[in-house]
């Protein structure tokens, strides 16, 4: 086991060295760079910037060495632990990330304990009545959450719930004034929750009741489940201590899956509600042409999906001793 | 009585006989009568490649031609009996812009779909049959593609070009969709280059892509047409997913997804709801078709799912 974890570990390495080099030669073939944008900026901001000035800033980022050098020079960087500054807010990427990572994972850690909590039941309502008008209405309702498009939902409840009625703010995670103490604050920051968490979470609950579902509809005609009710044990017990636990286990696997929707998820819904994350940064990088912070970011999220898939399989040898790795 | 019996017997008969006389294209079409939801989905889906198809000829006006005495100061007009729904501020009919953005969402999904299933079932049979270094050196190119988050690593590379086209965006979506369709096709090749027919179609001398394409593959189709299904709603939600994050199809071109962008200003600015509300519906529901679709092709596909 602990061989095996530390061959996965490895394993990452060349992995992630494959998925920086493609992000890299993927970036230095877009058309505009840092250089331009800032040109615009500074048009922008009613000062002229000179040919001369340009060449300057181009040899200041490095940007006139071939592009193979300019990978191993950022290599080099990364292998000291620092990813560089941001040609857009020109902070260490660090610095930015460390800003923006714990509003990404507030938001998607609040939305996965909901999907969980609200998937998980009804998955096993939907089994263990099957056929029945319930789990035809939870599957069809299965079938249109995983088909409205987020960006939609999130942009019909904008406008229904906050521009409409008013019930909740347009975006952000603060008020820009709250009076008062502590309860005030939770207040607004709560509110400000609302909106976001419903358009990550409807899809993240449709996806996975329906793993729920089927898992325990492969659980349910066991042998030990039979046995379980002859032993005369009521149908709760039945279903949560015995069928339910071990139909977790192939559901354990999907946690990998589930955080890649969550990351994906707030991606969109944080640019729709101007959530100050990961997401939104990633875009606006991406479209300045930040190629320090879109690096760090694409590295850290392909970390994140990789510990993830580890750590699921992990967690299904724990929870499952059939299973033995190789 | 005896003749009555033997009368209910040559009727059970009847049905024995008539129900085995019934070719698997029949029966297939059975099943998927019967999944009432994926019938009707089909239905509107056939509607919709017509509507496609015809775009330029049934749109009642020009998709990009501005009418500024209808949005007046710039106020996308209301639905009306002209303009069943509304104008953006620029004036444009949305319904023909709708009609014209259908051709997008469409192309992309079975585009993409085509490139992900091409690439992904070749990968996957080679890697399945072949087994040993190239199948290890497959699956690590997977593994390797897998670990990048989807939205970002489409985003990254549709920065490269600076009006990507639906066939672009079509091919970039298949490129980094095929790793799961791989992973299935090397699944089934792995049980079927075991079985008799394999063997004996190596043993009278086949070529190796004769067994793999003519002999193997054949048996194989049913989940690669299910997993086809199922990826070109996928498809259709990325392509406009990216084009309202303004990296797919640019304006003035119309798709689906581009026509969201400015939803959020005119339904916050001028109460325009018609702005939002009609492209999203329409993805919604072509989404939700090509699902539903997909279900009824398992059910009628799969004999596992037969017996539920």
């Amino acid at each position: 086991m602990t061989a095996y974890i530390i061959r996965r570990l490895l394993w990452m390495l060349p992995l992630l060295l494959g998925v920086s080099i493609i992000c890299f030669s993927m970036l230095k073939r877009a058309p505009g760079d840092p250089v331009g944008a800032m040109l615009a900026e500074s048009r922008d901001s009613g000062r002229t910037m000179t040919l001369a000035d340009r060449e300057r800033l181009k040899e200041q980022l490095g940007l006139n060495r071939p592009v193979y050098m300019q990978y191993v020079d950022w290599l080099k960087l990364v292998a000291r632990g620092d990813f560089g500054t941001s040609t857009r807010m020109n902070q260490p990427v660090s610095t930015i990330i460390m800003n923006r990572l714990p509003n990404t994972m507030k938001l998607a850690g609040v939305s996965l304990v909901l999907t969980l909590l609200i998937a998980i039941p009804l998955g096993i309502i939907s089994a263990v009545k099957q056929y029945s008008l319930v789990d035809y209405v939870l599957t069809t309702f299965n079938f249109v959450g995983i088909s409205i498009p987020q960006f939609w939902l999130g942009l019909m409840l904008l406008y229904f719930l906050s521009v409409k009625v008013g019930w909740f703010p347009v975006n952000g995670m603060h008020g820009a004034y709250v009076e008062g103490g502590f309860w005030p604050h939770f207040k607004d920051s709560v509110m400000h929750y609302v909106l976001p968490v419903i358009s990550i979470t409807l899809a993240g609950v449709a996806g996975y009741m329906r793993y729920q579902r089927a898992s325990m509809l492969e659980v349910m005609p066991q042998d030990y489940v039979r046995t379980a009710r002859a032993k005369g044990l009521t149908e709760r017990v039945v279903i949560m201590k015995h069928a339910w636990r071990n139909s977790l286990i192939p559901i354990i696997t999907l946690l990998g899956y589930v955080l890649v929707i969550m990351v994906e998820g707030s991606v969109v819904v944080e640019n729709i509600f101007s959530w100050p994350g990961m997401g939104q940064l990633a875009v606006a990088s991406l479209t300045q042409r930040d190629y320090p912070t879109v690096m760090a970011i694409v590295l850290l999220s392909a970390t994140l999906i990789l510990v993830g898939t580890l750590l699921s399989d992990i967690l299904y040898a724990v929870v499952d001793p059939r299973v033995r790795f190789d | 009585m005896s003749v009555e019996v033997q009368r209910a017997d040559v009727v059970a008969w009847d049905r024995v006989i008539s129900a085995k006389v019934a070719s698997p294209r029949v029966m297939f079409w059975r099943r998927f009568r019967r999944h009432r939801l994926a019938f009707v989905s089909a239905i509107f889906l056939c509607l919709l490649f017509t509507v496609a198809i015809f775009a330029p000829w049934i749109a009642p006006y020009d998709p990009d031609a501005t009418n500024l005495t209808l949005a007046k100061f710039g106020r996308p007009a209301a639905p009306s009996i002209e303009h069943p729904m509304g104008t953006d501020q620029l004036g444009r009919d949305w319904m023909s812009r709708l009609i014209v953005g259908s051709r997008v969402s469409l192309t992309v999904g079975f585009l993409a779909t085509g490139v992900a299933i091409g690439v992904g079932t070749v990968l996957g049979a080679v890697a399945g049959y072949a087994g040993r270094w190239t199948d290890m050196l497959i699956m690590r190119l997977a593994d390797m593609l897998l670990a990048f988050p989807p939205l970002l690593f489409l985003m990254g590379m549709l920065v490269g070009f600076k009006r990507p086209s639906a066939t672009v965006i079509a091919v970039v979506i298949g490129v980094i969709g095929w790793m799961n369709v791989s992973r299935l096709v090397r699944g089934e090749f792995l049980t079927l280059r075991t079985r008799e027919f394999a063997i004996s179609a190596r043993a009278v001398g086949a070529s190796t892509p004769s067994i793999i394409f003519r002999h193997l593959l054949p048996n194989a189709i049913s989940p690669i047409i299910v997993a086809a299904t199922l990826s070109i709603p996928a498809a259709i939600l990325a392509e406009s997913t990216l084009s309202f994050l303004g990296f797919g199809i640019q304006p003035p071109t119309a798709s689906w997804g581009n026509m969201l962008q400015i939803a959020f200003v005119q339904m916050r600015d001028n109460q325009a709801w018609w702005i939002g509300f009609y492209p999203g519906l329409f993805i919604a529901l072509t989404v939700l078709a090509f699902n539903f679709v997909g279900d009824g092709l398992r059910d009628a596909l799969d004999p596992r799912a037969w017996g539920r």
